[in-house]
């Protein structure tokens, strides 16, 4: 009897080692099984959290995983070889992706042709009776080449064919060809599925960028100041970006010019139309100096041209008010480069006048 | 709706002075009312601010024309007038040119002028500058823009162009569709 007591007293003091497997909460736990979790809304004690945390986060820890393995527990359990196993339920709680959905595949330039034209795919049986070689035949795949030998092994030369040319060849050229062609197909759409996911905005480099998206470009780094653009330098028939969409890509460019500003429009447009009307031709300097040398340059022609005739003694010194120069027209020999010039070009006939 | 940009409102009123020259102060400065410019699919209206406020009530894609209509841009940034804006032309018009009865019809199918159909010009006016084209009767048919100075078109040939032909009031009728 001695040593029933003692051991049940041993096994009590065990126990006493042990914390008991009901917990109490203030506020139920949440637990999801499936995903072996449990989440607990109880507050921290703010006071035995400054006191002891490792030691108080450790309790509250094995609290809540009592109560995981408590839910377990309820579950149906069998014996496998010795150990005690059970199913764990669907889990209830959804967990967030770590990377966003994938969209919709890209459709191919035949797929989204059929799908306008209403094309179904009908699906081809795997063998068909060929009557020829009075047997099933299969239509892909494995010895459908060797059929086709079997069934091609003469080939008719048409008329309009050199005779000498390799039918057989021919055929298998053909063949490449259109595989080639796929292979190019292929990779077209592969293309124009990447293109789709290309940036609209920002600037790809020279080589990459179009000139509309080199034009959007410049046109949102100028109106991206904190005056939205107005005040930056226009540049000679500059052009504004345009196309859909990328108006709101442009800043500023949303608001709406409404009729009421900060300057009556009135005014506005009376200092506009002032600066049209007092507006003076510009000088260009460089054909007002032109001008005025080749000017000058006639004149003393004329008056050289005047001088000679009158050491020749000439009868004809100065006939009419018609000016001078035209006169040199008369007998002489015409001079190079006197009509239109080529621009540009360096004037090599003719005596070098100073 | 908005209101003309700067450049656009630039480029209207030196194409205004051509045909008015400093009169254009006055299609602004009106003792009868305030009367804007405004810009609507590329077109310039010319309105008073009353209608336009009243306008401004329509959403742009239900909106069709409001006021009168001065001209369309060009898609390079060109204003070229329709003959909708002749109403205000006329009536402040530097320079005009005068058509022979016999030359009206002609005209109004849209053929410049030449010599034989010049009736009567303005003394002293330059070459290509813009003019309103009035019949014998003082009734005005067109604009243009003259082909040559008034000196050298005494000189000219009779069969030579003295006034190209920009727009006249048979367009009410031949682009009907177009011009509003």
């Amino acid at each position: 009897m001695e040593v029933v007591k003692e051991i049940l007293e041993k096994q009590q003091k065990d126990l006493e080692k042990y914390k008991p497997i009901t917990v109490e909460k203030h506020l139920d736990c949440r637990i999801d099984v499936g995903t072996l979790l449990i989440t607990d809304p109880n507050d921290l004690d703010e006071g035995l959290l400054k006191e002891n945390k490792e030691e108080y986060l450790k309790d509250i820890t094995r609290d809540n995983l009592q109560l995981l393995i408590n839910e377990i527990w309820t579950l149906p359990t069998e014996r496998v070889e010795e150990s005690i196993v059970a199913v764990l339920p669907l889990p209830t709680t959804s967990l967030p992706r770590s990377r966003k959905i994938p969209g919709p595949k890209v459709m191919t330039k035949w797929e989204k042709f059929a799908k306008e034209k209403g094309i179904q795919k009908k699906k081809k049986d795997k063998k068909v009776f060929d009557e020829t070689l009075d047997k099933w035949v299969p239509t892909y795949g494995f010895k459908r080449a060797d059929a086709e030998k079997q069934k091609e092994w003469v080939l008719e030369v048409p008329k309009n064919v050199n005779p000498m040319e390799d039918m057989f060849q021919k055929k298998i050229d053909l063949r490449q060809e259109k595989v080639a062609k796929n292979e190019i197909q292929r990779m077209k759409n592969i293309v124009r599925a990447k293109r789709q996911e290309t940036p609209r905005a920002g600037y790809l480099g020279p080589e990459a960028a179009s000139s509309t998206q080199l034009l959007t470009a410049a046109t949102i780094a100028k109106a991206s100041t904190a005056s939205v653009g107005k005040f930056q330098a226009k540049i000679a028939k500059e052009k504004q970006a345009r196309g859909i969409g990328v108006k709101e890509l442009i800043p500023g460019s949303k608001r709406k010019a409404s009729h009421l500003s900060t300057v009556p429009e009135k005014e506005a447009n009376l200092d506009l139309i002032r600066s049209v009307l007092h507006k003076k031709p510009k000088i260009d300097v460089d054909k007002a100096v032109s001008l005025q040398k080749k000017e000058s340059r006639l004149e003393r022609e004329a008056m050289e041209d005047g001088g000679q005739r009158k050491k020749k003694g000439g009868k004809g010194g100065k006939k009419g008010g018609s000016g001078g120069f035209k006169k040199s027209k008369g007998g002489k020999k015409p001079k190079g480069g006197m009509g239109q010039r080529a621009p540009g070009k360096k004037n090599a006939i003719g005596r070098k006048r100073r | 709706m908005k209101r003309l940009s700067d450049d656009r409102a630039k480029i209207l009123f030196e194409k205004l002075s051509k045909f008015v020259g400093p009169n254009v102060k006055q299609l602004i400065d009106r003792p009868d009312g305030t009367y804007c410019f405004r810009e609507h699919r590329d077109r310039v209206y010319y309105v008073s601010e009353k209608i336009l406020k009243m306008a401004e009530t329509f959403g742009p894609d239900r909106l069709i024309c409001v006021g009168t209509c001065f001209g369309k841009f060009s898609k390079t940034n060109k204003l070229k007038f329709h003959i909708t804006a002749l109403n205000y032309l006329a009536p402040y018009a530097q320079y005009k040119v005068w058509v022979k009865q016999s030359f009206e019809q002609q005209y109004l199918y849209g053929n410049h002028i030449p010599k034989s159909g010049l009736g009567r010009i303005t003394e002293n006016c330059p070459q290509y500058q813009g003019v309103v084209v009035y019949s014998m009767s003082d009734l005005p048919l067109g604009f243009g823009v003259t082909a040559r100075s008034t000196m050298d078109c005494k000189m000219a040939d009779p069969l030579a162009n003295v006034c190209f032909h920009q727009s006249d009031i048979g367009e009410y009728i031949r682009s009907e569709d177009t011009l509003f």
